[in-house]
């Protein structure tokens, strides 16, 4: 199956669909997690749809690139974003959270396109160092990449491997945090600070790019310009968590929360004026 | 090389094991070593995995001779089992080795959910197992591992008895298409007789060791020599015991526990564990769910602050003894 290229104008059309789909995933499961979800959609279009070498076709290869989604409760953004790529046909996600529906709360091995089960936060850094040294030791140039949220840093396993990946010269590796800046209980600065997250990993030896995590123009550059040889990449992508709902655009009881039916067509509302605006863009 | 002989035994039990023509092996922990070396110059998808644990995990030569096959993670277990998972999921086989008591217990939720739960062919290697590092205290003994990793479904769980088991079991565990765990201790382990039947190991495949049907000792890990020198012991006093190696903890050899306690007059089982969630428990739970009823105990380490000592002492002060499970045996019978 070949899929025709996308313009960058296209992608900004793909941007919108991801999150209308998405939230009508949260709103038929009844449950998700909403603004996490909406905050790295933009992330997750430009990794699928302009850098990462992962496709059904290529998924046995052994040098494809791969993607761990550390931030294991923004699963319906990758399902969306899967369902696209053509892993599986997008009505799957309608099973979301049923019974036995492979389509749960995290992301699993059991659904196509998944590369490990994740969920518990902390794990999808070390995994990935584990991933970018099967690369580098094989000597191919498979791209490993994770999307942390800024939450999750928190947990130390992160800094273990930050400090590995550094050790092991792990140039092929990149680390995004979804750097939204709230997390279940407040904001993360107040909770338990990590800021200055840049100073953090260039302390831990990383290259590390901040960029605003829905400009996909300044993704795209940050994901594919190679930092100095021997050096893993940090991007900070500085995201708003709900982006693309208004009411909900930073606003914390979003993070788990699921709209009502009044709410959630006010949100079809303003993505049909999303669209009908990209559509007179033309 | 060699390690000296430990202080574990009795004079008795050492006069036993002469009687027997048991000879002195190496510590299980070398025999892993360098079989792992010698799979690993044949395939090069095997990798070593440590977290400053090299020279303790005898994998110094390892490293010396397969530099692109080793890799040093620092002291970071939880960073240890993620790593492992990666290369795993890459087509690596790793075996990430590292202290029994950190890489069950620091870095549990990696096992459960990078390797068990991710379902990948890592292979995690707790070494100094037990009370190996019995002086050390408790944050350095593993009494827990069986226990927790039979509450997480997809691993094997493996203990061997000596060098030929533990040789085995490292080469079972490269072949292996899930998860293992693989559990040695650090002293040196006396060769055990030769299975009854010459059944080869396989997991799941109990190993008996001595006949007998007055009574049966099923034994895991560093445990079975002592059990296979008691039923010398019981032997002499006209009682006839039969030892049973259970080197799989999971998968269970449920025939021969069953077998057993049909069989037998009394059944004890024998482990360096704490008598909570290990094999004496996986073993009476499927007695009893067998409707089997036969006079039963576990030889393990109590529910109670460890003593500390050399792993010879503890295993004394807690009955993991020729003395001590005979007299476990005795008991029951009487
Ligand atoms: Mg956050």
């Amino acid at each position: 199956m070949t899929r025709s290229p996308l313009s960058d104008r296209d992608l900004l059309r793909k941007s919108i669909e991801y999150r209308r789909d998405t939230l009508r995933a949260i709103v038929e499961a009844g449950a998700g997690h909403t603004g996490g979800s909406l905050s790295c959609i933009d992330i997750l279009n430009v990794l699928y749809n302009r850098v990462l070498r992962i496709t059904p076709e290529n998924w046995s290869s052994a040098v494809r690139d791969r993607y761990v989604q550390s931030k294991g409760h923004s699963v319906e953004a990758l399902y969306v974003v899967l369902a696209d790529q053509g892993f599986y046909p997008r009505d799957q996600i309608n099973t979301l959270c049923q019974y036995r529906s492979p389509y749960i709360g995290h992301p699993t091995r059991k659904v196509p396109g998944i590369e490990m089960n994740t969920g518990a936060l902390g794990h999808g850094l070390p995994i990935c160092v584990g991933m970018a040294l099967a690369a580098q030791r094989d000597g191919h140039d498979a791209r490993v990449f994770t999307l942390l949220g800024d939450g999750e840093l928190a947990e130390g396993s992160n800094w273990e491997a930050a400090m590995a990946a550094a050790h092991h010269r792990l140039d092929n590796l990149t680390a995004i945090v979804d750097h939204n800046t709230l997390q279940i209980t407040g904001a993360t600065r107040d909770v338990c600070s990590n800021e200055p997250l840049d100073a953090k990993f260039a302390a831990f030896g990383w290259h590390v790019r901040q960029v605003n995590g829905h400009d996909l123009a300044a993704l795209k550059a940050a994901f594919t310009d190679p930092g100095p040889p021997g050096v893993p990449v940090c991007v900070i992508a500085d995201t708003i968590k709900g982006r693309g709902v208004s009411f909900m655009e930073g606003v914390l009881k979003w993070h788990h929360g699921v709209p009502s039916a009044d709410e959630h067509a006010r949100a079809e509302g303003e993505f049909s004026a999303a669209l009908a605006a990209w559509e007179s863009s033309r | 090389m060699s390690a000296p002989a430990p202080p574990m035994h009795s004079p008795a039990a050492r006069a036993m094991a002469e009687r027997l023509g048991l000879t002195m092996g190496r510590a299980n922990l070398e025999a892993y070593a360098d079989t792992l070396l010698a799979l690993a110059r044949e395939d090069h998808r095997i990798m070593a995995v440590t977290s400053d644990s090299r020279g303790s995990g005898k994998l110094g030569p390892f490293g010396q001779a397969l530099p692109t096959q080793i890799v040093e993670v620092g002291i970071a277990e939880q960073n240890l089992v993620g790593i492992a998972a990666g290369l795993a999921a890459c087509g690596k086989k790793p075996f990430a080795t590292s202290p029994a008591c950190f890489v069950t217990a620091r870095s549990l939720e990696q096992v459960k959910n990078d390797i068990c739960y991710s379902d990948v062919p890592a292979v995690v290697v707790g070494i100094s197992a037990g009370v190996s590092y019995g002086a050390l205290g408790s944050t350095h003994h593993s009494l827990h591992d069986f226990a927790a990793l039979r509450a997480i479904h997809n691993i094997a769980i493996v203990a061997p008895a000596d060098n030929a088991e533990t040789i085995a079991a490292v080469r079972l565990a490269a072949a292996a298409a899930h998860p293992v765990y693989l559990r040695f201790g650090k002293a040196a382990m006396h060769d055990l007789p030769p299975a009854i039947g010459g059944a080869p190991f396989a997991f799941g495949r109990a190993r008996a060791l001595r006949e007998g049907t007055d009574a049966a000792i099923l034994a895991t890990g560093e445990t079975v020599i002592h059990a296979v020198l008691a039923s010398a012991a019981l032997a002499e006093e006209g009682i006839r015991c039969r030892v049973v190696s259970m080197p799989t903890v999971r998968p269970l050899d449920g025939d021969a526990v069953l077998a057993a306690g049909r069989e037998c007059g009394a059944v004890v089982v024998a482990e360096e564990h704490c008598v909570h969630g290990g094999l004496g428990e996986a073993c009476a739970t499927l007695l009893l769910t067998s409707r089997l009823s036969v006079p039963f105990t576990i030889a393990a380490l109590p529910d109670a602050d460890t003593v500390t000592g050399s792993q010879a002492d503890i295993f004394r002060h807690y009955g993991l003894t020729m003395e001590g499970l005979a007299e476990r045996v005795r008991g029951l019978l009487r």
